[in-house]
């Protein structure tokens, strides 16, 4: 049905979109991959020399990389943990008939729609705050030590102000997902006597797995590059114990002028996400065809 | 079957799901009602908050002292500014992967989607020095630039899933009835496309007012938007638990209208129609 002249047309509209994204990938990805084997620093401009590997050798080797990206690992898999359990039970829970269900679904989704520097800060002044923060406060009234959140336990208080951010996102998908659900199919297997628990393995889960994994995977890209939670609560801090690879990179490239090392790090950070993305992109692409 | 027992039951469902959600809520209500409190008395135990007297004083101080309304400003900008943007480039594009799809199509729509996990950092370094050689450090115009990519792929992607659900015998029956290319678009397509239009661009500026990757990294004051001039009071010196408040409480307040209206497109978005 498409004539020759459409099929120019199609092409001529389609093609700032591509080469605007194509641009955009090539050429920044393709400076950071040359500055990455060149000696560069932002305080002697000129003395650029290529070093080959060299930057690599040293960003990997450094301590504070093998901590940040175990730190990275913990915070991506904290959050997932609590953000796919808790989501998995609040959609079951929201999905129940009860009084109000739009009100408290807008409670519950509202969180995401903070922007990220507001909620760390939130939470690091009104509620970790060993002083003035609410759980300081309670932890008086109960005549108990407050507890100093961020400097004694920095990457866990991140992970919880990340995980709320999230939470809401893992169970709209989850309750969307769940409102799909065939209700007949349900019903059926309740009549031929199957209880709730044998309802829920063989037909709610199996329904559940794909979004679950979908929820899982999208997190993780985000989650990979969690940047301002930590430069507004912690700065990386104390020391690295709540640097993550996308902080580091920010650090010695943009506070230590380090371009060589952070270009570097960039590459690293870049290869680790392709490793997900290309799980997600299968996930995706299948989708596509149904 | 068994009437009162569901109504106990929905009864028991009722208040576990109203004692979640305002766990959940209560860190935004919190900021909510610390903004109408003064300086002095935000900072004091829970209870005594909640019983101290209320006022506007902190939403004027933050306006006075730091000019909140160009940061406010700088963020519509951004964010409205991007996704008109994002919208022109895209809407084409999507609408000729849906009506005029070719071989490479599917690969293409998949192209443009692995542009979007690629971690902002990667490109950190050599941004930031074209920035500053081309004078765009802190400014707006290169900013709504970066976003406008950022975003791109989603919103060509949620246009595209959007737009295949137009059927095509309408087209066709338009393009019989001798209508030309560009009042089949404009006639035809448009009307119809407008609510997932709309939609997209809703998912959108919410994802680029909360950005807070970019908008940290490029500017400092005179283009920062509200993400940035929030981030201004995590020093110690900005310990104001009141003006951080008000200030928060006006940051998120419109996104957080825009939000309630856009929940289901935002599943749709976000997992790329992975998940509808």
């Amino acid at each position: 049905m498409a004539t020759a002249h459409s099929r120019t047309a199609a092409r001529l509209m389609l093609s700032p979109a591509v080469i605007l994204l194509l641009l955009w990938m090539i050429v920044p990805l393709g400076m950071t991959l040359y500055f990455s084997f060149l000696r560069y620093n932002l305080l002697m401009p000129g003395m650029e020399t290529f070093v080959g590997f060299e930057n690599y050798y040293y960003f990997v080797n450094q301590p504070a990389f093998w901590s940040a990206l175990s730190n990275t690992l913990i915070l991506v898999l904290g959050v997932l943990c609590i953000t796919v359990v808790g989501g998995i039970l609040l959609a079951l829970l929201l999905d129940q008939p009860f009084w109000g269900q739009g009100i408290v679904r807008v409670l519950v989704i509202a969180p995401f729609f903070v922007m990220p520097t507001v909620s760390a800060l939130v939470w690091k002044n009104m509620f970790m705050n060993p002083v003035n923060g609410m759980f300081a406060h309670m932890a008086k009234s109960l005549g108990l030590q407050p507890f100093d959140f961020l400097s004694h336990a920095p990457l866990a208080s991140i992970i919880l102000i990340v995980a709320w951010q999230w939470l809401p996102f893992a169970t709209l998908i989850l309750l969307t997902a769940l409102q799909s659900l065939d209700r007949e199919q349900q019903e059926a297997a309740e009549m031929d006597g199957a209880g709730w628990l044998p309802r829920f393995v063989y037909l709610t889960v199996p329904h559940l797995t794909r979004s679950i994994t979908v929820v899982i995977l999208i997190q993780t890209i985000f989650l990979l590059s969690v940047f301002a939670e930590i430069l507004v609560t912690t700065n990386g801090g104390p020391g690295t114990a709540s640097t993550n690879l996308t902080y580091l990179v920010y650090a010695q490239s943009l506070l230590n002028y380090d371009v060589g090392g952070g270009s570097a790090g960039g590459i690293i950070a870049v290869i680790l996400a392709n490793i997900v993305a290309i799980f997600l992109m299968r996930m995706i692409g299948k989708n596509l065809e149904a | 079957m068994a009437r009162k027992a569901s109504n106990t039951r929905k009864a028991v469902v009722t208040i576990a799901a109203w004692s979640i959600g305002f766990l959940i809520f209560f860190p935004i209500l919190w900021i909510i009602i610390l903004g109408f409190k003064s300086e002095g008395d935000a900072i004091k135990t829970p209870l005594q908050v909640l019983f101290s007297s209320w006022t506007l004083d902190s939403y004027y101080d933050v306006q006075a002292r730091s000019n909140y309304a160009r940061h406010f400003w700088n963020s519509v900008i951004l964010s409205v500014g991007s996704t008109v943007l994002a919208l022109a480039i895209a809407i084409p594009a999507a609408w000729s992967m849906a009506f005029v799809p070719g071989k490479r199509t599917k690969d293409l729509l998949m192209w443009m989607l692995s542009t979007k996990m690629m971690p902002a950092v990667g490109v950190l370094v050599p941004m930031y020095l074209l920035f500053r050689d081309f004078g765009l450090l802190d400014s707006r115009i290169g900013l709504v630039g970066v976003l406008t990519l950022i975003n791109l792929p989603i919103v060509v992607w949620m246009l595209y899933t959007y737009f295949k659900e137009i059927p095509g015998e309408i087209l066709e029956a338009a393009r019989m009835d001798g209508a030309s290319l560009k009042s089949e678009i404009l006639y035809v397509l448009t009307p119809m496309a407008v609510p997932g239009i709309a939609s997209t661009m809703l998912l959108n500026i919410i994802l680029a007012w909360n950005e807070a990757f970019w908008t940290l990294q490029l500017t400092t004051s005179q283009a920062a938007p509200l993400t940035q001039f929030i981030a201004s009071y995590s020093s110690p010196e900005g310990l104001f638990y009141a003006k951080l408040s008000a200030a928060s409480t006006m940051a998120i307040a419109p996104i957080l209208i825009l939000g309630w209206f856009s929940q289901k497109q935002l599943v749709r978005g976000l997992t790329f129609g992975a998940v509808k």
